[in-house]
């Protein structure tokens, strides 16, 4: 028989009291720095002396355990199983399965699932919900209709929601229209592109130094007249529409979008955005194909717009 | 006198051994670290087996000077830029921790496709290896988001303007283009949350993805090893691999690494 070797023994540290007296002195010496000095000098004391202790007993090696009785040899032959009668349970045949244990499985699967469910369905629900929910955009109020002449697009940036602050700063491009049958027509058309949504530019001259500044309750409102006679442009990718909107080259995919509007105390008011296919027409007379607001880039006619059949809420 | 100098010796050593002894007794970490840095990998590999360990090293640079950046960045609508104001222009060493964030993102999307390129040219990608390059598509996909979500957070023009461009660009994805880009956005405009929302993916989301990605990522290179390159000698002398073994489960059966890979001679 082979002699044994030290890692026959018990690695466990051999037991003994000198790390509980060390650690009640530096409870001491902690809550002395508290209290008082003198219970922190006992402390620190009881720390130096009990740590030597234990230092030493390391160092040494310590009294260890008995380790088995070495002199005993260890009989020859097989090894015999300790319980020699009829088996207290039966083994299980390969592949077998108790259905206790098949019973923990499932528990464990399904209690595992279910608290992970209750945990993340929540989560992730408020990571993506807020984006659908309450997206219904602000009325802007954009000061009296006197303020845009007729037959002359003004270039109106506002703030659509003044909680939001800058951020959701807009531009559109408002025409006067003059009456129609009474009532008063007005042409809102906003400046996000319809390829990929860069802010569209008048393709003619702003007069800056008509400019107005207003202050009003949804954040400061600018109006500048423009005379947009090439239409507008984007500066992104060159996408190109007329006065009314309508795409005359580039990339986008249809026209510009507008603006629903109502007249309120004769003050201009925009709604809703709105897409728009084509316009037939100018002006007063001009005909709409209004479709629900969809992205840019998003076809809304066509056999593309099968692509885009139902959209989040805008 | 010469015993008690080489005792002294013997001693200093056991000293210096003693922890990791104790480390690997309970933990197997030293173990482990040595079976990872010290594989046997083919004699013949070349400077360009090193682009993969080039991207960890870039991914890694990221990691750290995007931890230090948090510490001075402010995600929200009115503050943003200026706090990247103030980190390149009034922190101390603020231009250069930035700079190498910024400049890191490129080195680090341009070293992914080098590394990618060299394992389509070697052919590294084929049996055993395939799954490793899913993971790998799966890595360049999810550091392309990194970068995509990153370009938004300096906030200025170029930045804001960029960011609705690439949204609006998901948002043309048939059916369910426009919802993704509304969960983008965190709505149907762009507006205050939508900073913070990208600024948390990018920097909680996506790293994490990130780390598991490439923790089986390694996982799978020191696996499967290393592949010769195709103009390998030593790798031409070896014996024809097995054919792939039957579809099984593989977890009863020991997998690939035992079967199909080219054992080398030192083995």
């Amino acid at each position: 028989m082979e002699e044994r070797t030290r890692d026959d023994r018990p690695q466990l540290p051999p037991p003994s009291l000198w790390p509980v007296g060390f650690a009640v002195g530096i409870v001491c010496l902690l809550v002395g720095l508290v209290v008082s000095w003198p219970v922190a000098a006992v402390g620190a004391a009881l720390a130096l002396l009990f740590g030597f202790l234990w230092a030493r007993d390391v160092a040494t090696g310590g009294p260890t355990l008995p380790g088995p009785p070495p002199d005993e040899p260890l009989p020859d032959g097989r090894a015999v199983p300790a319980n020699v009668g009829e088996a207290a349970m039966p083994e299980p045949a390969p592949g077998e399965r108790f259905p206790r244990s098949k019973f923990l499985e499932g528990a464990t699967l399904g209690l595992g699932g279910l608290i992970g469910g209750i945990v993340t369905l929540p989560a992730v629900g408020f990571a993506l919900l807020p984006a659908f929910v309450d997206q219904k955009a602000h009325e802007v109020d954009l000061g009296p209709l006197s303020d845009f002449p007729e037959n002359k697009f003004v270039v109106a940036t506002f703030m659509r929601d003044a909680r939001q602050g800058e951020i959701s700063r807009q531009t559109a491009f408002i025409r006067n229209n003059g009456l129609l049958e009474g009532k008063p027509s007005v042409t809102c058309i906003s400046n996000r592109c319809a390829h990929l949504g860069c802010p569209v530019q008048a393709g003619g001259p702003l007069f800056e130094e008509q400019k107005k500044v207003e202050k009003t309750a949804n954040g400061e409102l600018t109006l500048i007249p423009a005379l947009p006679a090439a239409g507008f442009i984007c500066p992104c990718h060159g996408g190109s529409y007329d006065q009314e909107g309508n795409r005359t080259a580039g990339p986008p995919v249809r026209g510009l979008d507008r603006y629903e509007f109502l007249i309120r105390d004769g003050r201009l008011i925009l709604g809703d955005t709105y897409s728009v296919a084509y316009v037939e027409g100018a002006g007063a007379s001009a005909r709409i194909k209004r479709y629900e607001l969809a992205g840019p880039g998003q076809h809304i006619d066509g056999i593309e717009a099968w692509l885009y059949p139902l959209q989040p809420p805008h | 006198m010469a015993s008690t100098k080489t005792d002294r010796k013997r001693n200093l050593g056991a000293a210096v051994t003693y922890p990791l002894d104790w480390l690997e007794e309970r933990s197997g970490l030293v173990g482990g670290i040595r079976y990872f840095l010290f594989r046997k990998v083919p004699g013949d590999t070349t400077w360009w087996h090193t682009l993969g360990s080039a991207t960890l090293t870039a991914f890694l640079v990221q990691l750290v000077t995007g931890v230090i950046l948090a510490m001075y960045y402010k995600p929200d609508p009115q503050n943003a830029h200026s706090s990247i104001d103030h980190i390149t222009n009034d922190l101390t060493l603020g231009w250069l921790v930035r700079g190498m964030h910024r400049w890191g993102a490129s080195v680090f999307i341009i070293l992914m496709f080098m590394h990618m390129g060299r394992v389509f040219l070697f052919g590294a990608y084929k049996y055993p290896r395939e799954l490793n390059w899913i993971v790998g598509v799966l890595l360049l996909a999810t550091g392309l988001f990194e970068g995509l979500t990153g370009y938004l957070l300096p906030f200025d023009q170029t930045a804001y303007w960029a960011t609705v461009v690439a949204v609006n660009i998901n948002g043309t994805a048939p059916f369910l283009g426009p919802y993704l880009a509304s969960v983008l956005r965190g709505g149907a405009e762009i507006g205050p949350d939508t900073l913070a929302r990208f600024y948390s993916l990018h920097m909680l989301l996506i790293p994490g993805a990130l780390m598991g990605l490439i923790g089986l990522h390694l996982y799978l290179v020191v696996r499967l090893g290393v592949s010769s390159p195709p103009w390998s000698k030593e790798a031409a002398e070896l014996p024809d691999p097995e054919p792939p073994p039957p579809s099984r489960s593989g977890m009863t059966q020991p997998g690939p690494r035992a079967a199909g890979v080219r054992r080398r001679p030192t083995e």
